[in-house]
């Protein structure tokens, strides 16, 4: 029992980091629609960098370099150059995918350095939860952080106010003296960069080395699940987790039905149609004016000025 | 826009994408020049090239005709992958269960891969309209389910005799062949091509010369006010998905009957997403699709070669492709800006 909640904690970190750092991006009132194709390129990336340099941290730094780079050309198309975000990200999602084959063509099937186990000294010998979350390594110890220092800065910094701002309403954020493109810009390069990150953490960490199947297209499943979880960080974090707790229990029936393990790939988009479906129903909906003090949390509104370019008069 | 600098700065970004591919080919230790050559000679070198590319075109262009009216409406089709998918399936249903003359097959495969595209498109579509699913991520679920059903058709139901193999159903009969035309001893895929140019010109007309069309792209542009003068949109963008849906269906019974002669798990050869490329590079236009879609096939047929040549790995192809798209849309932002910048005065703030 410990161990399967372990295991899951374990599983979802990757989708935690990444489905964090759209979350901020998407608050800011931009799309990266590229999370496919930046997860695969920065995990094929990171692996080649940790292979060369033998040591896990260098890949992903540069992972998170390179989904950066992917993030500020959508920042940069979209606000400089007023292109539409969803045209240049599925254009990046397509390319990123196909140079991330092309480059990782020779490291297929080669061993790299991993992420090690990093137990935390007096946490870990708490009865269960201890070996639940604290049995666990630095990328897993990220994804926590990565949930809770969302959540702060949303919630509970000035900052994070001015974010929310100018993602819904960004000429009223303009106004009172926010320079709305840049912060776009520089949140659309930190969700970016953790998107790298959560790349580099499935050929580092939870998968381990470079194939080019080796996402599970989880880049896409990590964009429903920001919709899923009304851009409100725990409420990603939650979705997340009970997808990684399906992945890690179907995972387990592979043994008493061999059937699964066919099903497995395709699983989770009709379970994302639905729940996508289930948010938006109208039950979903009256559940927030019932409880009007977490209307943050139930409400399923993105921001209003999600994908839409700012321009000053 | 000056007219000059919007062409000027296409040009440029596509020599910039060429100049990105044979860096890239540098990086992997391939001969660059060769390795272009390669791609032209694999595609149009011979009239056996010719035949294949033209054969990979019509599917290509039927997605990006049927592409062509999805974006009018305004909406992101991602799901035609899918739809694809759904009508290769469909088709092969036809071609294994129907038997008859050729002219009666082949007609009721084309037909039964526009009603599976079709089908398909329309759930995504009612999941947009009725079910406030995005049809970005509606589609794109639609897309993984119908690959895993293609998947599960040929492992499974649709197994060759005795062998369940990832590599295909049996070949259909050949009544189920798209007939090909044979000249200099290489058979011509003349229906493919047919097809692919009628919906080029269908689309056209349907978009130029039709008040559904127009009205189309009245929803497209602005759903709301559209709405308040009275047009039915739900109806309009349910039409638009069912017609883009239709025309990849055909798209996937050409693969299934034309291409393969059966049905294999990577039926859609990837021209659903690729026809997405196709249609932001042509700028929505149902006219600059068919040289931009031929381009595009070419390089993808070419790449093979390089593979079997060269030890390149064939998503070059994909990674050339992705980089033209991505200059030239930066490449058109960029000179949108430079030419409002040169109209109008500029404001110090």
């Amino acid at each position: 029992m410990e161990s399967t909640f372990n295991s899951i904690i374990a599983a979802a970190a990757p989708l935690i980091i990444a489905s964090m750092g759209e979350t901020i991006t998407e608050k800011s009132g931009v799309i990266n629609l590229s999370l496919e194709g930046s997860l695969r390129l920065s995990a094929m990336t990171a692996f080649a960098v940790a292979f060369w340099v033998g040591h896990a941290l260098a890949g992903f730094a540069v992972a998170a370099l390179v989904g950066a780079a992917i993030a500020a050309i959508i920042a940069y198309s979209s606000i400089g150059l007023k292109l539409n975000q969803i045209a240049v990200g599925f254009v990046l999602t397509l390319l990123a995918i196909d140079l991330a084959s092309f480059l990782g063509d020779s490291f297929v099937g080669e061993r790299g350095p991993r992420v090690p186990p990093l137990p935390i000294p007096f946490l870990s010998d708490i009865p269960f939860f201890g070996k639940v979350l604290f049995d666990q390594n630095l990328v897993v110890y990220f994804s926590f952080f990565t949930i809770a220092a969302t959540w702060f800065w949303f919630y509970r910094t000035r900052p994070g106010l001015n974010l929310q701002g100018i993602g819904e309403r960004p000429a009223a954020a303009f106004a009172r003296g926010i320079n709305v493109n840049k912060l776009r810009f520089w949140y659309t390069v930190l969700g970016g960069a953790m998107v790298g990150i959560a790349g580099a953490s499935y050929s580092l960490d939870v998968k381990l080395g470079w194939r080019e199947t080796l996402t599970l297209n989880l880049g896409w499943i990590a964009l429903a699940m920001v919709i899923f979880g009304g851009w409100h960080p725990l409420r990603v974090a939650l979705g997340a987790y009970m997808f990684g707790a399906l992945q890690v229990l179907a995972f387990q029936l592979q043994d008493v039905f061999p059937g699964v393990s066919q099903v497995l790939p395709v699983a989770p988009f009709p379970l994302m149609i639905l729940a996508l479906v289930f948010v938006y129903s109208d039950w979903f909906s009256k559940l927030g004016d019932k409880f009007p003090r977490m209307r943050n949390l139930l409400g399923s509104e993105a921001p209003a000025g999600l994908g839409q370019v700012f321009e000053r008069e | 826009m000056t007219q000059s600098l919007k062409v000027t700065s296409t040009l440029v970004a596509v020599g910039a994408a060429l100049a990105v591919g044979i860096l890239l080919l540098l990086a992997v230790g391939a001969p660059p020049l060769e390795a272009l050559w390669l791609l032209v000679v694999g595609s149009v070198g011979s009239a056996s090239k010719l035949a294949i590319t033209l054969l990979a075109w019509s599917p290509l262009i039927l997605a990006a005709a049927g592409l062509v009216v999805t974006f009018a409406a305004g909406l992101w089709n991602i799901g035609v992958e899918g739809q694809l998918i759904m009508g290769a399936i469909a088709a092969s249903w036809v071609a294994r269960s129907v038997s008859g003359p050729v002219w009666v097959v082949v007609p009721l495969t084309i037909i039964a891969g526009a009603l599976g595209g079709g089908a398909w498109a329309l759930l995504a579509g009612v999941l947009k309209t009725h079910g406030h699913v995005h049809e970005i991520f509606g589609g794109l679920g639609l897309d993984f389910v119908a690959a895993g059903l293609a998947t599960y058709l040929v492992i499974g139901p649709w197994k060759r005799a005795g062998v369940a193999s990832t590599s295909g159903t049996d070949i259909f009969r050949e009544e189920a062949w798209m007939p090909t035309f044979e000249a200099f001893g290489v058979s011509w895929p003349v229906i493919p091509v047919a097809l692919g140019i009628a919906s080029v010109v269908f689309v056209w007309l349907l978009l130029r010369g039709t008040l559904f069309g127009l009205k189309l792209k009245a929803v497209g542009s602005n759903t709301y006010s559209s709405y308040i003068r009275g047009i039915p949109t739900n109806r309009y963008l349910l039409g638009a998905f069912a017609i883009g849906g239709a025309l990849a269906g055909v798209a996937g019974s050409v693969q299934a009957t034309a291409f393969h002669h059966k049905l294999v798990p990577a039926i859609s050869g990837g021209y659903g997403f690729l026809a997405i490329l196709v249609v932001l590079l042509a700028g929505f236009s149902a006219v600059a699709i068919a040289p931009i879609a031929f381009f595009f096939v070419a390089i993808s047929v070419g790449s093979t070669q390089l593979d079997l040549r060269l030890g390149v790995d064939s998503a070059f192809g994909g990674v050339l492709q992705g980089v033209i798209v991505l200059f030239v849309l930066l490449a058109g932002g960029w000179a949108a800006k430079h030419a409002s910048n040169t109209l109008t005065p500029r404001k110090e703030p």
